[in-house]
């Protein structure tokens, strides 16, 4: 499904302030994967994500969706296989539209707009049906502004838009950091039972090792701008926190310093 | 009294500048200083057609055109170019001042010996004053509704969008340099429209007419959202027609008042930065009302 060869990022290359944030990196995904992404901060978990959205150009190898190249393609092109929740509940979403406005938005995702009515009446049953899927209450609120929503309600809207045209891939990037723990726990139940009863192939990002361990079928774990770990199938399903650490330690050569991920 | 008539008319005919600010300024997010540039321009491509013997409308169609291309560029040199919108929007207004004057030949333009699209549909029996009026109405009504009826349209959310949010907006697979280019585009149209036709009612078309209408146009949008509001972009959209009759009822209230025309620049400034500042009073104001209770 997703092949990503040898793909490498440095950020203002040349400068004092020169950042090297993926070496070298390799990762094939089959179709229906659930990966969830563990690492420290500035481990380079973000830039893996944004290179395969396309935000930036990566500096050399081969970014491939379902045997098609999309290493040249640029970020708007490639959403139309790739659906994307950000860190940020405010960046999924159009807070001065309607959330009707925003889900005819996201239900054309990847094609090109036309003159025809961005909303029309027609679509309103859908949308409340999807919506009634969330449990928020959000299918009574199609002609309130975004801005309105709470950042739970946005990031569990902003997740059902990325669904709403099937992608071939589903980037998470801490889609639940920003938010409180009770909502978090909510939006991360909502996101898991989106993804396996529709077997979506996804990269999650998260920085609660439980919710890694939790959650999908593989697991990896990103430091210093390359993947140090690769656990999946039964192993994943047995691993603990402290197996974890134990790998980390035999492959990193150093203690995980553990204060920008969360243990419990 | 007898201002009242040519108050709402020459309101009616600015509010399309105010709409093409309020395209840029409210729904792109951004401040696009190429108005200074194509309202002239509008003004000088009508001047330069109707001398040349072009009947109105194509003329004013020409206009639009050319106030498109306006945009186009300032758009081609945000996006493409990576310039920052303001000061594209400046690079464009300098080079449109020498384009504008080629296409007028000189700075100024006489309109009075030529048809323009008041005299020429004038209705018998109506006073020119009036036929404004008229025209103006036509103009702000097939505007408005072809404006709100675009931004109802999958491309017209895609522009809203885009000012609202470019993250979400590219994560849906816009291209938001087209979008950009567009709205600046569209906002442009309707500012060298409202130049054509204020040359046609002033009598002239003169290269220095753009001076100062981006902050008339912004003085419309903000007055008219304080008095309107701003509810639904129907609501937006009356609410900058208003607020820029409201204007030029303002302007000719002081100027009756006995203020030197030379300060109304400086009066309109003053206006707008007030009403920019306004949130900031209202916090400072709130703060110290829950600070007193
Ligand atoms: N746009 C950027 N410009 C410069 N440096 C960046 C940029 N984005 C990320 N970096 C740097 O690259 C490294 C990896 O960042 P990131 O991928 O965001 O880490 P994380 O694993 O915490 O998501 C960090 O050192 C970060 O400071
Ligand atoms: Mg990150």
């Amino acid at each position: 499904m997703l092949r990503i060869e040898n793909i490498a990022k440095t950020f203002n290359p040349g400068t004092i302030t020169e950042k090297i944030a993926l070496r070298d990196v390799s990762l094939h995904l089959a179709p229906g994967d659930f990966v969830t992404v563990i690492g420290g901060n500035g481990a380079g978990k973000s830039t893996l994500m944004n290179s395969i959205a396309g935000t930036f150009p990566v500096d050399k190898g081969k970014i491939i969706i379902d045997n098609e190249d999309i290493t040249k393609w640029p970020e708007h092109k490639r959403a139309r296989y790739i659906g994307r929740v950000f860190q940020d509940p405010m960046m999924g979403t159009a807070a001065n539209m309607q959330i009707e406005e925003n889900m005819a938005i996201a239900a054309r995702r990847g094609k090109t707009p036309t003159l025809r009515w961005s909303a029309p009446a027609a679509q309103q049953k859908f949308f409340r049906e999807q919506l009634k899927t969330l449990n928020l209450g959000l299918e009574e609120r199609l002609e309130s502004k975004v801005g309105l929503l709470s950042g739970g309600q946005r990031q569990a809207l902003t997740l059902l838009m990325a669904t709403l045209v099937e992608p071939k891939l589903l980037l998470l990037d801490e889609h639940t950091a920003a938010l409180d723990p009770k909502t978090a726990a909510q939006v991360l139940a909502i996101t898991n039972e989106i993804v396996t009863k529709r077997h979506l192939t996804t990269l999650m990002i998260t920085h609660n090792m439980k919710d890694a361990l939790a959650c999908g079928n593989r697991l990896i774990m990103l430091h210093d701008g390359k993947i140090l770990i690769d656990v999946k199938g039964e192993e994943k399903k047995s691993l603990t926190i402290k197996d974890l650490l134990a790998m980390f330690e035999k492959a990193a050569g150093s203690e995980l310093n553990s204060d920008a991920l969360l243990l419990s | 009294m007898d201002l009242i008539i040519p108050t709402i008319s020459q309101g009616l005919l600015w509010s399309l500048l105010a709409i093409g600010v309020y395209i840029t300024f409210r729904v792109l997010d951004i401040a696009d200083l190429t108005v200074e540039g194509s309202f002239p321009l509008g003004a000088a491509t009508v001047a330069a057609c109707l001398t040349a013997g072009w009947s109105p409308v194509p003329a004013m169609i020409a206009a639009a055109f050319t106030g498109m291309l306006g945009g186009i560029i300032t758009g081609i040199l945000c996006t493409k170019l990576k310039i920052p919108a303001l000061l594209a929007g400046i690079l464009t207004m300098i080079a449109l001042y020498s384009i504008n004057l080629h296409i007028m030949g000189k700075a100024n333009i006489s309109l009075l010996q030529v048809d323009t699209v008041f005299s020429l549909y004038a209705i018998s029996g109506m006073s020119q004053a009036n036929m404004i009026l008229i025209i103006g109405l036509i103009s702000v009504v097939f505007t408005s509704v072809a404006c709100y009826l675009f931004f109802g349209t999958e491309i017209g959310a895609a522009i809203r969008a885009t000012g609202c949010n470019p993250h979400m907006i590219r994560a849906n697979g816009v291209n938001t340099d087209i979008t950009i280019i567009l709205g600046l585009l569209l906002s442009n149209a309707l500012v060298a429209l409202s130049g054509a036709l204020v040359a046609q009612s002033n009598g002239f078309a003169d290269v220095g007419m753009g001076v100062g209408t981006i902050v008339i146009g912004l003085a419309s949008v903000i007055i008219g959202e304080v008095l309107f509001g701003t509810r639904s972009f129907k609501n937006c959209l009356i609410s900058v027609i208003l607020g820029s009759i409201v204007y030029r009822a303002v302007i000719a209230i002081v100027l009756q008042m006995g203020m030197p025309p030379n300060d109304l620049k400086l009066f309109t400034a003053i206006l707008v930065a007030l009403a920019l500042a306004m949130p900031l009073f209202q916090a400072k104001l709130n703060k110290r009302k829950a600070a007193k209770n």
